[in-house]
C-alpha cells in the first residue's frame, strides 16, 4: 500500500437522495440514529439562477445545483472556489433527447440549448453563471467511480493548489432506451467544500490514499447504506455516514476494479 | 502526509499525434509546413449540408488487442492509432519499468467518448421495440471513462484513470489535473491529452447553433470568416518530472471559468485573459516572453473576435499568433493535446504557422494574426482552448530560456 496519503479538511457538506432531504434533516439518518425511509427525490428550484437561466436547466442542473449550494452555505466567497464537478451519466435526459432526435425519420431537429446543455461540463458551467465565479472548473466522469475520481481530484486540488475546493457529484437515471443498459435506480447528489487548512466549520479531516487493488470485500449494509449501488454519486456513503457517525474507523472507496481509495475520517 | 512539491514545469517525454493529416507528427509538421489542409468536403450521408470535416482515414481498420475488444469504437481505435504512433507506447512502457505500473495516472479528455456506437445502437433498433440491440456495451464505448480505461488497460498501467470533460478544454483540462497529481507526489508521471470523434451528435449540434462553416474550410481571423470545421482526432502526451536538457516542456498553464454564458464567450474575453494571465503567472513568465501563440481560433464570429481581443490585452500586438484549425479542423475536446504537439512541432521546426486559408485578418483585430508561414526562433508557445459552459484554459509549451 502507498504510504502517502493526501490530507484536507472537510468543511460543507450536502446530500440529496431517497429519503435524504438536506445534509441538516439527513445527519441524524446517516448517522444511525433515526431509521432511514425510502422517500421521493425532491429536488429545490435552484434560487441562485436568474429566471431566464433557470427555464434552461434541466433536472440534473437542478439536482446539482441545490448540492451545491446547500455545501456552501457557510461560505463567504463561493465565487472563489475552485469547483471539481463529478458525474457518470451527465444529463443523461439532453444526451438521450438528442440520441432520439438524431434517428427521428422526419428529420434531425435539435434545439441550439439542447446542444449547449448536452456537455458534461453544464452543471459546473450554471454553477459559476450562479455564483459568477470565474474560478478553474473541471467536469468528469468515471462511470461508476465518478465520486472517487471527483472526490481524488478535488483533494489532490485542494493539497497542491492550497486553496478550497467545492467538489459536486451528482447522477440522474438516464431515459430509455439508455436506462436498460445503464440502470440508475434513483437520483442522488452530494456535494462538499475541501479546505488546505482547518475552516471553521470543519467537520473532520480526510485523509486519503491511492491503492491499486481492488477494494476490500464490502460489509453487508442494509438501510440507506444499501442505496451506494444505486447511483454513481451515492458511492460517496460511506464518506457522508463516516462524517455523520463521527466514525474514525478507515473505509473504502472503489475507483475501478482493480484501484480504490483508502479514507479515514478525524471528526472535529 | 505528501506534501504538495511545485507543480510546472513539466517534460513532454513522449508526444503522439492522429489527425486529418495524418498519423504522427512528422504528418503534422509536414502538413504545416507546405500549408496543405487535412479538410474535405463531408460526403457522409444524413449530416449537415456543404460542410468540410477533417476525417481520420481508415480508422476502421484499425483493430484493438483481442483481450480488450470489448472497448472497440470509433474513439477507441483513434487513441489506438495514437497509442502505436510516434513511438509513443515503447515510451509509456519505458515509464512504466522505470516508475512501476500504479504510478502513471491516465488523466484524458474527450467531449463525446465513443457516444458514435450509441448513435449506431439506436439506428439498428428494430421497427416494433424501442430497445437498444444486445451488443451494445455502453460502459466500454459511449460513456466517458471508456477511453481512459481503455488506454490504462493497454499500457498495463494500475495508477488512477479519469475522463475530464470539459468540453472543447477537456484535453489542455486534463493535463492540469495530471500535473497535480504528479505535484502531489500521487503518481511520478501521467499519460495525458484527448480523443474526440466525428458523430452525428457533434456535427448536428453545432449545425443547431449555426456555428459550422458552409461550402468551405474553417477560415479562422478572415473578416468573412463563418464558423467552424469539425474534425476529429488524438493527441496523447507523457509527462514526466524533467531529467534531460532540451525537452521540451509543459511551462505552466491557467485555466478559469466565464461564469457568464453556457455557449457565448465573455464578449471581452474575461475568462481568455484570466487564463492566459494565471499561465502566465505559473510559468514565472512575463507576455515578452511568448514567442507564439496557437489561438483557439475556431473561425466562429464571436470567438474569434472575442479571443483577439483577450490577446491585444495580455499581449498587444508583440506577439505573433495564429489558429491551425484550417488544418486540423475543431477536433474539440482533443484539440488543446493537438495543438500541444503543433506547439513541440512549431518549437522544432522554427515555425509560425500563418492560419490557412485566410488572405488577411479581419481588419478590426488588433493583435499580430499571421496569414502567411513565418520563420521564427521560437521558444515558448501559448496554447488556448476555450470551450461550452465557459471553461478556459492556456497552456505554455517550450523551453525555459
Amino acid at each position: 500500500m502507498n504510504a502517502d496519503r493526501l490530507q484536507c479538511w472537510i468543511g460543507g457538506v450536502a446530500v440529496i437522495g431517497p429519503g435524504l432531504p438536506g445534509w441538516a434533516a439527513s445527519e441524524a439518518i446517516l448517522a444511525g440514529a433515526i431509521p432511514w425511509e425510502r422517500r421521493d427525490v425532491v429536488v429545490p428550484a435552484p434560487t441562485l439562477l436568474s429566471p431566464t437561466e433557470r427555464r434552461r436547466t434541466s433536472l440534473t442542473v437542478r439536482l446539482a445545483l441545490s448540492a451545491a449550494t446547500e455545501a456552501c452555505a457557510d461560505v463567504a466567497a463561493p465565487e472563489l472556489l475552485e469547483t471539481v464537478f463529478a458525474s457518470g451519466n451527465g444529463d443523461g435526459a439532453v444526451v438521450g433527447g438528442i440520441l432520439e432526435a438524431l434517428h427521428d425519420p422526419a428529420g434531425v431537429i435539435i434545439s441550439p440549448t439542447q446542444f449547449h446543455n448536452s456537455v458534461h461540463n453544464a452543471a459546473a458551467g450554471y454553477w459559476h453563471i450562479a455564483v459568477r465565479s470565474t474560478a478553474p472548473s473541471i467536469s468528469l466522469g468515471c462511470h461508476d467511480y465518478s465520486f472517487g475520481a471527483g472526490l481524488l481530484a478535488a483533494v489532490t486540488q485542494t493539497v497542491v493548489r492550497e486553496g478550497g475546493v467545492l467538489l459536486c457529484a451528482y447522477d440522474v437515471p438516464l431515459p430509455e432506451p439508455l436506462a436498460a443498459v445503464r440502470p440508475t435506480a434513483s437520483s442522488f447528489a452530494t456535494a462538499m467544500v475541501l479546505w488546505p487548512e482547518k475552516p471553521a466549520n470543519a467537520r473532520g479531516m480526510l485523509s486519503v490514499s491511492y491503492v491499486p487493488t481492488a477494494a476490500p470485500g464490502d460489509e453487508p449494509v442494509d438501510g440507506v447504506g444499501a442505496l451506494v449501488m444505486e447511483n454513481p454519486a451515492a458511492r460517496s456513503l460511506p464518506l457522508l455516514r463516516a462524517l455523520a457517525m463521527k466514525n474514525t474507523k478507515p473505509f473504502y472507496i472503489s475507483l475501478a476494479d482493480d484501484a480504490h481509495l483508502s479514507l479515514q475520517v478525524t471528526p472535529c | 502526509m505528501a506534501r504538495a512539491g511545485t507543480i510546472w514545469p513539466l517534460a513532454i517525454t513522449a508526444c503522439s499525434v492522429v489527425t486529418a493529416l495524418g498519423a504522427g507528427t512528422t504528418a503534422l509538421r509536414d502538413g504545416l509546413l507546405r500549408r496543405q489542409s487535412g479538410l474535405r468536403p463531408c460526403d457522409a450521408p444524413d449530416m449537415p449540408k456543404d460542410i468540410w470535416i477533417g476525417h481520420v482515414a481508415g480508422l476502421e481498420n484499425v483493430a484493438l488487442p483481442q483481450d480488450l475488444a470489448g472497448f472497440t469504437c470509433r474513439n477507441n481505435r483513434l487513441a489506438e492509432l495514437a497509442l502505436r504512433t510516434d513511438g509513443f507506447a515503447t515510451a509509456v512502457d519505458r515509464a512504466r519499468l522505470r516508475y512501476g505500473s500504479a504510478r502513471i495516472a491516465v488523466v484524458l479528455g474527450t467531449s463525446t467518448s465513443g457516444i458514435g456506437e450509441a448513435e449506431d445502437a439506436y439506428a439498428r433498433r428494430s421497427a416494433s421495440s424501442s430497445a437498444l440491440p444486445a451488443d451494445f456495451d455502453y460502459a466500454k464505448t459511449q460513456d466517458l471513462q471508456s477511453l481512459p480505461l481503455y488506454v490504462r488497460a493497454r499500457f498495463g498501467l494500475k495508477g488512477p484513470a479519469m475522463a475530464i470533460s470539459t468540453a472543447c478544454t477537456s484535453s489542455a483540462r486534463a493535463s492540469m489535473v495530471a500535473a497535480d497529481m504528479i505535484a502531489a507526489g500521487l503518481v511520478d508521471a501521467a499519460v495525458v491529452g484527448g480523443v474526440d470523434s466525428l458523430c452525428r451528435m457533434t456535427l448536428h449540434g453545432f449545425a443547431s447553433l449555426e456555428l459550422l462553416s458552409r461550402g468551405r474550410p474553417t477560415r479562422p481571423c478572415a473578416a468573412d470568416r463563418d464558423g467552424i470545421s469539425i474534425g476529429e482526432a488524438a493527441g496523447l502526451m507523457l509527462l514526466e518530472r524533467p531529467m534531460a536538457e532540451n525537452q521540451p516542456l509543459l511551462l505552466g498553464a491557467g485555466a478559469s471559468s466565464d461564469g457568464h454564458h453556457m455557449s457565448s464567450p465573455h464578449p471581452e474575453g474575461l475568462g481568455a485573459v484570466t487564463a492566459m494571465r494565471a499561465a502566465l503567472l505559473a510559468a514565472q513568465l512575463t507576455p515578452d516572453e511568448i514567442d507564439y501563440i496557437n489561438l483557439h481560433g475556431t473561425g466562429t464570429r464571436a470567438n474569434d473576435a472575442m479571443e483577439d481581443k483577450a490577446v491585444s490585452h495580455v499581449f498587444a500586438d508583440r506577439v505573433p499568433c495564429s489558429s491551425t484549425k484550417g488544418w486540423t479542423g475543431h477536433t474539440l475536446g482533443a484539440s488543446a493535446a493537438v495543438e500541444a504537439c503543433v506547439a513541440i512541432e512549431c518549437l522544432d521546426a522554427g515555425l509560425i504557422p500563418g492560419c490557412l486559408g485566410v488572405d488577411a485578418p479581419d481588419e478590426t483585430f488588433t493583435s499580430d494574426v499571421a496569414t502567411a508561414n513565418r520563420n521564427a526562433n521560437i521558444r515558448r508557445v501559448l496554447s488556448n482552448s476555450f470551450g461550452f459552459g465557459g471553461s478556459n484554459c492556456s497552456l505554455i509549451i517550450g523551453y525555459p530560456t
